[in-house]
């Protein structure tokens, strides 16, 4: 008798589709292995199947039926800035002759892929008020880790190695913390004031010459502005420290006020939430670290140098009057974060990005991501607690922390049902410091229609909860599964398929 | 661009705030006001910007040489199928799947890359991806320091170069020391210096990479894992060419612990170094300390089949300072790409691409060793790569192919002072009888011009 | 559920099961209560020496770790090594198959600084 299974009609494995004989014909046929190299060299079998290419258009196809992305409906993931991906940035990425430049290209020969990278650099540097960027490391969290490295290096290189403390707000993303953990640094969590920000009193309480790095976030994750950011910087820089910007909410500032200004040293930009690469399912990312004059040397390697052209024609776009390099020679570097230069792809749909919007578009940008938030602020402050209620940026927090004693439905509860909706949830639980806390970030990509339609189903559902909570605590109901019993996943691992047993 | 806002809606959306103005929402304080005018490239409507990107794509003549480059970055076919399922904007457009209920289909499609990484490596468990093959490599180390506590690591010189950099940069943060085992005559790790070294008991992991940069394949066996392991070492096998998974022993078969590796060959975009794949595999015990996203299999509350990210307190966004990796993303994109590539190729297409491989690179070998004046460097078996020894300054001979149309590999001297006369050159499926032939020919007349002077 | 009368405890939740000079260690009811569906227990490796009141490892639920403090010093003796296969017992046993480790005191008067079961019970009812 055989074991019942569960339902794997609904979406088999590619494991459990193929049959011997049915391989796609790619390539040619070789010659046996065994003519190149001794048997014990080599693997004894393959154990993959073999698709028509039909059965495999299929399967992903479904799969991809079965995944939310913006292109299908609103996002307003906190934090996450989940913006229209315009397609021809993918089109300027995909071109042959970026997608199939090796990495080992001579200069001479790769021209322009270096010119991409030399103006996305200088047009990051202007905006966010920083001597320079290196785009070499390959998401947020990993500029994070470059940016306290660099911190790290430049101390010893002065001799100040007991500064070993990290001064991190009780909002900042946890990527914060776990990096400075990875540089060897000791953690200082800062409690954030009535007003949802860092006090100038508090932070002046743990500064002192062991401090090496205060890494802000500002706005912050609550969405506030940190106004005392001028002050808190004159401290941790009389105490001998180096701000850190962390720009994952890099959308609500541009053109209007820089990361530079404020008095940051360094900083890092999350390019596929700000500047509208396609988040992918999780990454790739692109992650750009930026610095002030004083610790240009210390960027990771290579990076990209311009020089003049002697015969240059004065007619031309600026770019246009250099030839370029990558340079590797950088003694003080605290050297590469990965193997080659950077996420180039990236940079091209970030750059082309830039392009579409130039100063003027950009500051709108940021001028519109911040309206769209306070519009729903106002809007969902009807029937949910918002802790913090004035002038956000880009995002804000709610919390159904009276909802869940009036009715036991929590926040996830809500999100829940949102998508049932065809909306994405807010992200939850986050920051640490609100209760059953909902992170709503609509972006500036969303029409007043959509904002209203999110904000009439919200209202509904916080309605629906003090009617009948058992209906929302049950969501969702009308996707694909309902939901995960996520403490089987964990107490038994089942992380790959395995092939039957004979 | 990309603003849906009439000017009524701007309007609308400010009374019902209760402000004036935009400026008036986004007031900050005097003091770091924005002063001067920004310098950023200006505003093009969207035919022009694909004007100015063709611009820019002219200027990279580079993809239209014959071009013998490897090291870390491979010219393999990707059928168009790729693209078509993987630009598809479900896929294009998700976020990390958070919320299981609407991405069971991302959710599948990692956990099928997770298993078809552990049917190439033979090992336990696979991660959901992490940034590239380079940090894979640092974060398996950071793996093998929490499980022993030890602060020195152990890495041959054999691996490549870009590794073994990120590696030191990684450990530099850390504290933690490298020191590098030597390379035999025939091109390989040495494995008596390897013994000798682990025996002190002092290094955390020992990492060997095969094929190795120079493409030779490594003698590491089974017998050479165990007194690793009596040591107390944690090996850690390097895979950057992941096509050679299809063709030679697995690293669970010669005993590694974690495998790390670069899955860019799986039909992922050379695109001038990124965005690529990193692959981290590991036995069973090793579960806990494996970074990054893990998705597991479980059911919904009906008992249907559902996956989910799991293992979560691992991470960062739950440890905070405790987590052992930083890492937020994984490269699930690209992941998704190899695993669409594996779908479409099959044991049977693999088998013949990693099959012609072996082919390709073996005709260059014989073409370039049979020009006077050139040489193969090592004599142990190789993959898809080897190193010619062109008996004088490689970058000359390279800059003089390049005048010829060919990208003739890769100078190894940067890295290895020792060959600056060599030159690491690979072939693939792609490489043809004619570009070897052109190859050699052009060597010939190179060198014989030199020998002539 | 009352806290059994036999055991002591700690500020930080855990109960401890004295005899002779080897201690028995969890975490309470409460404690169990409130971190949800435990999936995971990180415990140290027999034969380290443990300060009381010391960091010596990680209890993990679906989403969230809280760390694990001794409430008694001394070297390890023994681990659960029960509870990688089955974490549950945790939840489902607190005071009996969900125990955690085991300790060789070094020091009797360190139970002095640990609370009584009614002592333990006000905290908990917090």
């Amino acid at each position: 008798m055989s074991t019942p299974t569960f339902d794997r009609t609904q979406s088999p494995l590619i494991f459990d589709l193929g049959q011997d004989g049915r391989a796609n014909k790619y390539v040619e046929d070789a010659r046996p292995m065994t003519d190149f190299l001794p048997k014990s060299l080599l693997r004894d079998e393959l154990p993959l199947p073999d698709n028509s290419e039909l059965d495999v258009m299929r399967h992903f196809t479904k799969l991809s039926q079965r995944t939310f992305g913006i292109d299908l409906g609103f996002y307003p993931l906190g934090s996450c800035t989940m913006k229209y991906n315009p397609r021809i940035n993918d089109a300027m990425a995909t071109k042959r002759e970026f997608a199939q430049l090796h990495p080992y290209t001579p200069d001479e020969l790769a021209q322009g892929a270096l010119q991409v990278m030399y103006e996305l650099e200088r047009s990051l540097s202007s905006l966010f008020g920083m001597a320079a960027f290196s785009l070499n490391p390959s998401a947020g969290a990993h500029a994070e880790l470059a940016a306290l490295l660099i911190a790290k290096k430049y101390f010893k290189d002065r001799g100040e190695t007991k500064r070993d403390k990290v001064i991190v707000p009780d909002t900042a993303h946890g990527t914060n913390p776990a990096s400075a953990a990875m540089c060897g640094f000791k953690v200082i969590s800062l409690p954030s004031d009535q007003r949802g920000r860092v006090s100038v009193e508090e932070i002046k309480k743990v500064l002192g010459d062991d401090t090496a790095v205060c890494m802000m976030t500002n706005p912050n994750t609550l969405g506030l502005f940190e106004d005392h950011i001028h002050e808190i910087a004159q401290a941790v820089h009389d105490a001998g420290g180096l701000m850190y910007y962390d720009g994952a909410n890099a959308n609500a500032i541009m053109g209007n006020v820089r990361p530079g200004d404020m008095g940051f040293d360094l900083m890092h930009l999350n390019t596929h939430k700000t500047f509208t690469i396609p988040h992918g399912g999780g990454g790739a990312g692109h992650g750009p670290v930026g610095v002030a004059a004083h610790l240009v040397d210390y960027l990771p390697t290579p990076v990209v140098r311009a020089t003049p052209k002697s015969n240059g024609d004065i007619n031309a776009a600026p770019s246009d009057r250099y030839t370029f390099s990558l340079d590797f020679d950088l003694p003080k570097s605290i050297g590469p974060m990965r193997s080659f230069w950077s996420n180039f792809a990236h940079a091209v749909r970030a750059l082309a990005y830039i392009y579409a919007n130039g100063v003027g578009g950009l500051k709108k940008v940021s001028q519109l991501a911040v309206l769209n938030a306070n519009y729903i602020r106002v809007k969902v402050a009807e029937f949910l607690d918002t802790p913090y209620p004035e002038i956000c940026r880009h995002e804000f927090v709610a919390s159904a922390q009276e909802l869940k004693k009036e009715t036991g439905v929590k926040a996830l509860d809500l999100a829940k049902a949102l998508l049932d909706h065809g909306m994405m949830a807010p992200t939850m639980y986050f920051p640490l410091i609100v209760p059953e806390c909902l992170m709503i970030e609509p972006t500036e990509t969303e029409s007043k229609e959509t904002l209203d339609q999110f904000i009439g189903v919200l209202r509904e559902i916080v309605e629906e909860a003090k009617r009948n909570p058992e209906a929302v605590m049950a969501a969702p109901v009308t996707t694909v599964v309902g939901r995960v019993d996520e403490t089987r996943a964990a107490r038994n691992p089942d992380l790959k398929w395995e092939p039957a047993q004979a | 661009m990309y603003t849906p806002h009439t000017e009524e809606d701007i309007r609308a959306m400010l009374d019902a705030i209760g402000v004036g103005s935009l400026e008036e929402l986004l007031k900050v304080p005097d003091a770091v006001a924005l002063k001067a005018p920004l310098d950023v490239v200006p505003a093009l409507p969207e035919y022009q910007i694909a004007r100015r990107f063709e611009h820019f794509a002219k200027k990279n003549t580079g993809v239209d040489y014959v071009s013998f480059l490897g090291a870390g970055s491979y010219r393999h076919y990707a059928p168009p199928a790729i693209g078509a399922l993987a630009m598809r904007g479900e896929f294009l457009t998700a976020y990390t799947p958070y919320q299981a209920e609407v991405s069971q289909g991302y959710l599948q499609a990692i956990y099928e890359w997770q298993s078809y990484i552990c049917l190439l490596t033979g090992m336990d468990i696979a991660n959901a991806s992490v940034y590239d093959g380079a940090t894979a490599l640092a974060e398996a180390t950071i793996m093998a320091l929490n499980a022993n506590g030890r602060k020195k690591v152990l890495v041959s010189r054999a691996v490549d170069p870009n590794y073994r950099a990120v590696l030191k940069t990684y450990c530099d943060g850390l504290d933690v020391a490298i020191d590098e085992l030597p390379v035999t005559a025939a091109g390989t790790t040495d494995l008596d210096a390897l013994k000798h070294a682990v025996a002190s008991k002092e290094y955390a992991s020992v990492a060997v990479q095969t094929p190795n940069f120079f493409g030779n394949i490594e003698a590491f066996d089974a017998a050479t894992a165990s007194v690793v392991r009596e040591s107390g070492t944690v090996p850690i096998a390097v895979v950057s060419e992941a096509i050679s998974l299809a063709a030679l022993a697995t690293p669970a078969s010669w005993g590694a612990e974690i495998v790390v590796g670069e899955a860019q060959s799986f039909g992922v975009a050379m695109a001038y170094g990124g965005p690529y794949v990193g692959f981290i595999a590991s036995t069973k015990e090793h579960m806990r300390r494996i970074p990054g996203r893990l998705v597991g299999k479980t059911v919904d509350k009906d008992e249907r089949t559902a996956y989910v990210l799991t293992l979560q307190a691992r991470e960062q966004h739950i440890r905070r300072e405790r987590a052992t990796s930083n890492i937020c993303t994984n490269q699930a994109h690209c992941a998704l790409i190899a695993t669409i590539y594996l779908a479409l190729m099959g044991k049977t297409g693999l088998h013949d691409v990693a099959a012609l491989n072996l082919q390709r690179s073996r005709e260059l070998a014989t073409a370039v060793s049979s020009v006077d004046g050139v040489d193969l460097k090592f004599t142990a078996p190789f993959f898809n790569e080897i190193v010619v020894d062109v008996h004088q300054p490689a970058a000359n001979v390279l800059a003089k192919l390049q005048e010829r149309g060919i990208l003739g590999g890769v100078d190894l001297g940067p890295w290895y002072p020792e060959l600056s006369t060599c030159i690491l050159m690979n072939a693939t499926e792609l490489t043809t009888t004619g570009e070897i032939d052109a190859l050699a020919n052009a060597l010939g007349e190179i060198v014989r011009v030199h020998a002539n002077v | 559920m009352a806290q059994p009368a036999d055991l002591l405890y700690s500020k930080e939740h855990e109960w401890v099961r004295l005899d002779g000079d080897t201690a028995t260690i969890g975490i309470t009811d409460y404690a169990q209560n409130s971190l949800g569906d435990i999936v995971y227990v990180e415990l140290p490796r027999v034969g380290k020496q443990i300060d009381q009141f010391g960091n010596v490892g990680v209890v993990e639920s679906v989403k969230a770790v809280s760390d694990l403090f001794t409430p008694i010093g001394g070297e390890i003796l023994e681990v659960n090594a029960a509870l990688d296969a089955d974490p549950a017992a945790v939840n489902r046993d607190p005071y009996g198959d969900g125990w955690l480790f085991k300790v060789k005191l070094k020091d009797m008067n360190e139970k002095d600084n640990l609370l009584s079961p009614d002592d333990y019970e006000k905290i908990a009812v917090e």
